[in-house]
């Protein structure tokens, strides 16, 4: 029985890495880490999901679309998803693989030893290169800050460490 | 050692202790609100469309941050998050009077001839007295405030940390950008006391381990801010005096009546409606 609901729950875990960050589409809201857990009991999968920023407009979205992905799954008859205040999101919570999905798309990870006071040494997600300046920390969205590399001459937007 | 409450299930069961709490949100999410719509009011007229980007993604942030405590005053049974913050008659809302104050001569729609200094003396001093209330609210008796205290200042640092670098470049520009800094300062500071009311309950606020006493947020404050405004320059607006009407009892100005009506305009053609 308790095989039975793991395998369930691990169909559900495989099922979400398949979910987009709406505003980010070639991340997993796994990969950015921003999946705390998942349970299933007798066919009514709950997922515990922590919101990168309160006031992201995605995250209604990022529910309907998570409700509407483990729904398709055979044995699944309901889909809780769940904003959860605690633990609270950090950007080091996305993954390694999160990481190098976000360079694909021109969005430089943020910065390991994410310090807010600090300065920070984000590279190019285009050409690599440390030669890069803070435009505007406020981006286009609100995990967002603007960059410009001097080596090759693009603007790129980074993740705001939080 | 005050007691402390885990759950909305938990708190709902000490009327006593609910009853401070949901003053509080209120205060919380109002002060938010308000301050997001005067904010939102600047799109398209900042200095400079950098500018419009950040004071715009500043404002979701805050706007996000309303509706966080208003979710928390629906756990607690309240109403709903979206009816709290549109369909409260006026002088249910706890605002202080400074996040209600418009942004300067004219209106958004017509002829908008808003003062960036007040913008940026405003902002900071909210911003600063946002911080340490933030600060404050971590040890509070109810956990998930605590939780969305500690939450709400990682975003919150770069709001501040913005309006900050506002200051240092011009207190350290031109005689004309200190002189226009000083007197939205000493505009501020007519407000300033609004902040640390507590309003009619302020007492059992404090008694419940809610938040610490207006005094030590002000005192905390006032010390924080001679600091800072020496450090750029500007002259200390003195000790602020008191506010005559408090928003935090349901008292405001035309202007908010007018910043409300116009916020909730929408939400009132069709309360039932899916957003």
């Amino acid at each position: 029985m308790q095989d039975t609901f793991s395998s369930l729950e691990q169909k559900v875990w495989d099922k979400l890495q398949q979910v987009t960050d709406p505003e980010i589409t070639s991340v997993s809201l796994v990969e950015m880490g921003m999946v705390d857990g998942v349970q299933v009991d007798g066919g009514i999968a709950t997922v515990r999901m922590i919101p990168t920023f309160v006031g992201c407009p995605a995250l209604s979205m990022m529910e309907s679309d998570v409700t509407k992905a483990v729904s398709e799954l055979e044995g699944i008859t309901e889909v809780n998803v769940i904003f959860l205040k605690n633990p609270i999101w950090t950007s080091d919570r996305i993954t390694a693989e999160g990481r190098e999905r976000l360079k694909e798309v021109g969005i430089a990870p943020p910065p390991l030893e994410s310090k807010q006071e600090g300065v920070w040494e984000i590279e190019c997600p285009y050409c690599g290169s440390p030669r890069t300046v803070l435009d505007n920390i406020f981006g286009p969205t609100a995990c967002r800050s603007i960059f410009y590399c001097s080596t090759c001459k693009n603007p790129f937007e980074a993740i705001k460490p939080v | 050692m005050t007691k402390q409450y885990n759950t909305p299930e938990e708190a709902k069961q000490d009327q006593q202790f609910c009853g401070a709490l949901v003053e509080l949100m209120y205060q919380l999410a109002d002060d938010d609100l308000i301050i997001s719509h005067r904010g939102s009011e600047w799109l398209g007229l900042c200095p400079h469309i950098e500018e419009d980007v950040a004071f715009s993604s500043i404002t979701q942030d805050t706007m996000g941050h309303a509706a966080m405590y208003y979710q928390m005053l629906e756990e607690l049974g309240i109403g709903k998050a979206d009816d709290l913050a549109h369909l409260r008659q006026t002088e249910e809302y706890k605002n202080a009077v400074l996040t209600e104050r418009v942004n300067g001569e004219g209106d958004y729609m017509e002829n908008p001839d808003y003062d960036w200094g007040y913008a940026i003396a405003r902002n900071y001093t909210y911003e600063m007295f946002k911080k340490i209330r933030l600060d404050s609210l971590e040890a509070s008796s109810y956990t998930p405030l605590a939780d969305a205290a500690k939450k709400i200042k990682r975003e919150q640092f770069y709001h501040l940390y913005h309006w900050g670098v506002w200051l240092s470049q011009l207190s350290d520009s031109t005689v004309e950008a200190q002189t226009r800094l000083n007197a939205a300062f000493a505009k501020t500071w007519e407000d300033v006391d609004s902040l640390f009311d507590l309003g009619p309950k302020a007492d059992a606020l404090v008694q419940a381990g809610l938040v610490p006493s207006g005094d030590e947020l002000r005192t905390t404050f006032l010390n924080t801010m001679k600091e800072k405004l020496a450090g750029y320059n500007l002259v200390w607006p003195g000790e602020p005096a008191p506010v005559g009407e408090s928003g935090r009892d349901g008292l405001h100005s035309e202007a908010f009546v007018d910043a409300i009506t116009q916020l909730s305009e929408v939400y009132k053609l069709a309360p039932q409606a899916n957003w």
